[in-house]
């Protein structure tokens, strides 16, 4: 239902939320050893879950009984993370270069501003519409 | 899934960091505690840090913790100081092992690192307002 009002960007803002966790991970661990840094691969998770549309709300659950409730799962990004590749090596393991991380998270906050803003406009465009202005 | 666990992830970054800076002074407070034995010395604390697991998934997403706190292995200094109201019959102090330059260094990069958890905590939180007052 809601995925007809937003759009994509329903979607789009689970994935940069689950995004910028991901990135401040990274940054609470750049002096923890051995510590991989990762980031969530957004085209191919967005992608995924365009393919996924309706079916994310119903998973396969079989209903035995009338009276059962539907089927209600959340939308994981865990398939789509990767390990980053570091530019210069370090001793105790860790891949996490900071400045790196801080650009990354910079730019996944100004497009969740964005989708944000995309999200915005669509309910006020709708509630517009409701009140026939 | 929570919508503010981000926050908690930047908690535990600026927690552990907080750890290390107190190790760092608890070193530096102690340069100068000399001893007349080597198992009474003060020898140099180091944290050291561990990712904290998430418990359903075993997915490294929950901060960071501190795992133990280390006592350095490094030489104590040995110093010939006969006159010294602490020397011992052969006339030696031990200083700890405490490397000054490199406790500097650590607490440059302890702050840096909690600065950086700061910035994290802000602009999330910035996002998460914004995100509560969609539509308004």
């Amino acid at each position: 239902m809601s995925n007809s009002i937003f759009g994509i960007h329903e979607q789009a803002l689970h994935v940069r939320k689950d995004r910028s966790e991901v990135l401040a991970n990274n940054l609470a661990n750049a002096d923890t050893p051995n510590f991989k840094a990762r980031d969530i691969d957004f085209r191919k998770a967005i992608h995924e879950a365009q393919g996924m549309e309706d079916r994310r709300f119903k998973p396969d659950m079989q209903r035995t009984n009338s009276r059962h409730l539907e089927g209600f799962a959340e939308m994981t990004t865990s398939d789509h993370l990767r390990y980053r590749m570091p530019t210069q090596p370090s001793l105790d393991g860790n891949t996490v270069e900071t400045h790196i991380e801080k650009a990354k998270f910079a730019e996944n906050a100004m497009q969740y501003q964005a989708t944000l803003e995309f999200i915005d406009s669509r309910i006020k465009g709708i509630s517009g519409a409701l009140k026939g202005q | 899934m929570s919508l503010f666990n981000i926050l908690d992830i930047s908690g535990t970054g600026m927690h552990t960091q907080t750890v290390r800076l107190n190790t760092v002074a608890s070193n530096m407070a102690n340069v100068d505690s000399i001893s007349s034995n080597a198992d009474e010395t003060y020898r140099s604390k180091q944290p050291v840090f561990q990712t904290i697991l998430d418990q359903r998934t075993g997915e490294p997403k929950g901060g960071v913790r501190i795992k133990e706190i280390v006592e350095s292995q490094a030489p104590l200094k040995m110093e010939y100081a006969p006159n010294h109201p602490m020397a011992n019959e052969e006339g030696y102090i031990y200083r700890p092992n405490v490397n000054v330059v490199e406790e500097m260094a650590n607490m440059m990069s302890a702050s840096k690192t909690y600065e950086t958890n700061v910035e994290v905590l802000n602009t999330s939180k910035q996002l998460l307002l914004r995100t509560i007052q969609l539509g308004k």
